[in-house]
């Protein structure tokens, strides 16, 4: 499965960090942020909660950008 | 400017005019301190806060971090040496905020602009509704609705014209400026805008599924599929800011213990922090990092505007390598739909002779059967005609006005006996014959599109090797090869053995990729086969938009030189921002280490050169020209 969401984040680099971070939490296949769009695109695992993982995602990411925002 | 920018915007003037004003005061050394330090915290203090965060949660090597050290650590140096020359700290905070300020304008600036290109997604739906016109989200329209569009709407979803006349703008989807006419029967695509007529479509599919959200989801996804230079410069950042930090760590404490340990010389402490701190603030790769997506996300909103949609950067970066073109034939470079080409009769009766074959012919589905009625133009008596027999693969008998007629190829007439005159041309020839007796013959052929031949030419002197591939005869392929001056041709080939010739020319094409054009219709297993499928006016065709990488959103094979110009520039810009931010950046750390370089030459080579990419990167936006 995967989800679409629409994020805020003002830098090219945080963004990457984001996508770094989104790719290393539990229940993520693989995850691309796209900058200039402000979206991101989530592959989760099979029989993931994309609630609960999306809520770990927005946290990972919070860490690296504490302004950064995910819509889900 | 959003909130934000505005409010960047403000402490930047006023912490600039502060600094200027602070220049011509001459105060007690404490309180000038505390005047700088003012407003050094005015125009630094998020940074500083989040840098602190950052540290905190044990994230440190980013450019806050950079920025904050960089600062803290000028404004500590000039306590320390006395000099009281806290300009530089505060300075080098405005211009990296100003640097912050330009790339989120322009950043955001860009996208507005690309996202107006693509401003098709129709809002509404007007459904009558007991005689009252209501709006209704497209959503919600089932297909066979009845809607009504007035002059100045979109078409919110593809359907047929029962009612009305207009003409259609239909720019934003294929970058064609003549409108289209259309009339009552006609199908019509949303995203298009009614110019002058009042139209009732009756919709043939669910907004889901039509012309224009099938182009959104597209274009939305696009620029998620990254490009090898989008990877490799996140790749890079993510090694290069934790390097850049090491080696000033190696210059303001390596060296001078250095010097004092091994050289025995002074340390000269204050001098190598100072350049350490220059060090740092030159290295910041937001240039780098911002330029290069931008400049992608720059090429495929061009792109778009010109009705080529290119499914991601990856896919635009590819199809700047493109050294040979592989089309296919019918529907790509000729026209696709057959038409009458010569008429021969044998008494000179031309009418008669369309009449009759047309007559013959008038219960047929067949193409060549099609296009013969058509030629006629006129409506057809079905009362003259009886007793059709349709023989595969070599015509059609029939009782027209009582007399029997036969119309088909060679084998037909061989088979029932007529003498007959071969025709000398190419194409597929029709020979009529009534009572047995020879009447004449219809030449009917594919014609070629009128700007097949541009095309052609565009690629060439791109220097692109073109090939056509096609199932047809050689009698078609080669006329059009001949006056399209293709450089190879093959012809006879099963849909699986087109597959296998573009392998054949993907290994054969050492360096460099190849690409495939065709229009859709049973060729998608070799769109996906080619390094980069182009599917022409595919918009139809929903395979065909799943196998292919490029879309063009009307069948004009001049879009296909085009697309590929418009990559080779932006893989262009990538590179000349790629080399543009490297290369400032390495001479300025080189120099900075060589304590050459001071603070202001480091806010060039970060704030100068991040603007200059990015001014740079937009350009891949026009395109027009191309």
């Amino acid at each position: 499965m995967t989800g679409k969401y629409n994020i805020e984040v003002d830098c090219a680099n945080c963004a990457n960090l984001m996508e770094g971070a989104a790719n290393k939490t539990e229940g993520v296949v693989n995850a691309v942020v796209n900058f200039m769009a402000l979206k991101m695109t989530v592959e989760f695992e099979e029989g993931a909660d994309e609630k609960k993982v999306m809520k770990k995602v927005l946290k990972a990411c919070r860490k690296i950008e504490p302004d950064c925002e995910i819509e889900f | 400017m959003n909130r934000k920018q505005k409010k960047l915007l403000v402490r930047i003037i006023i912490s600039a005019v502060f600094l200027i004003a602070l220049r011509f005061v001459h105060l007690n050394p404490y309180i000038m301190f505390a005047l700088y330090l003012a407003d050094y915290l005015i125009i630094a203090y998020d940074v500083l806060i989040k840098a602190g965060r950052g540290i905190i949660r044990g994230r440190v090597f980013d450019e806050l971090f950079l920025m904050a050290v960089a600062s803290v650590g000028a404004f500590s140096l000039a306590v320390y040496s006395k000099s009281g020359d806290y300009v530089e700290a505060v300075a080098v905070m405005v211009f990296y905020q100003l640097g912050q300020l330009f790339e989120s304008y322009a950043v955001g600036k860009s996208r507005k602009n690309i996202s107006a290109l693509m401003d098709i997604r129709p809002d509404y739906a007007n459904v009558e509704i007991d005689g009252k016109i209501t709006q209704l989200s497209p959503d919600d329209i089932e297909p066979g609705t009845v809607i009504i569009v007035r002059p100045g709407e979109k078409i919110p979803i593809d359907g047929v014209v029962i009612e009305g006349s207009s003409s259609l703008d239909t720019a934003a989807l294929t970058g064609e400026s003549v409108p289209s006419q259309v009339y009552g029967g006609d199908e019509v695509m949303s995203g298009c805008i009614n110019i002058d007529g009042l139209l009732r479509i009756r919709t043939t599919k669910e907004f889901g599924e039509s012309t224009v959200s099938k182009i959104l989801e597209l274009v939305e996804n696009s620029s998620s599929r990254k490009s090898k230079s989008e990877n490799f410069i996140s790749r890079f950042a993510r090694f290069y800011t934790p390097a850049v930090c090491a080696l000033a760590l190696t210059l303001a404490v390596g060296v001078p213990l250095f010097r004092m340990l091994i050289l025995k010389s002074a340390p000269s402490w204050s001098d190598w922090i100072y350049r350490a701190l220059t060090f740092l603030v030159i290295s910041c790769p937001c240039a780098l990092v911002i330029s290069v997506p931008l400049s992608f996300f720059a090429g495929l909103g061009g792109a778009s505007r010109e009705g080529i949609l290119i499914k991601g950067s990856n896919y635009l970066e590819t199809l700047s390598k493109t050294k040979t073109v592989v089309f296919d034939k019918t529907g790509t470079l000729t026209e696709g739909s057959f038409s009458v080409n010569k008429v021969y009769a044998r008494d000179g009766d031309d009418e008669k002779l369309i009449e009759t074959a047309a007559l013959a012919e008038s219960s047929s589905s067949h193409p060549i059967s099609r296009s013969i009625i058509e030629k006629y133009g006129r409506d057809i008596d079905l009362s003259r005609v009886s007793g059709v027999r349709e023989i595969r693969g070599k015509g059609v008998t029939a009782e027209v006005d009582g007399k029997t007629v036969c119309a088909g190829n060679g084998a037909l007439m061989d088979e029932l006996g007529v003498k007959y005159t071969e025709a000398p041309e190419n194409g597929t020839v029709v020979y009529v014959a009534v009572n047995s007796g020879f009447l004449g013959y219809i030449v009917i052929s594919d014609t070629i599109k009128k700007t097949s031949a541009k095309a052609i030419k565009a690629l060439k002197e791109s220097g692109i090797k073109t090939v056509m591939l096609t199932g047809d005869s050689e009698a078609a392929a080669k006329p059009v090869c001949e006056a399209l001056s293709i450089d190879e041709h093959v012809s006879r080939l099963l849909p699986a053995e087109k597959v296998a010739k573009t392998e054949e020319i993907i290994r054969s094409t050492a360096k460099g990729k190849t690409a495939f054009a065709g229009d859709g219709i049973n060729d998608a297993p070799v769109l996906s086969a080619a390094d980069i499928g182009i599917a022409m006016g595919a918009l139809g065709s929903d395979a065909a938009i799943e196998a292919a990488d490029v879309v063009l959103m009307d069948d004009d094979p001049l879009k296909i030189s085009k697309a590929i110009k418009i990559s080779r520039k932006c893989l262009r810009i990538v590179y000349q921002n790629i080399i543009i931010a490297l290369g400032v950046k390495f001479a300025c750390l080189i120099l900075g280490a060589a304590g050459i370089a001071n603070m202001w030459l480091a806010v060039f080579a970060d704030v100068g050169v991040m603007i200059i990419a990015v001014l740079n990167a937009v350009r891949a936006l026009n395109v027009k020209k191309l």
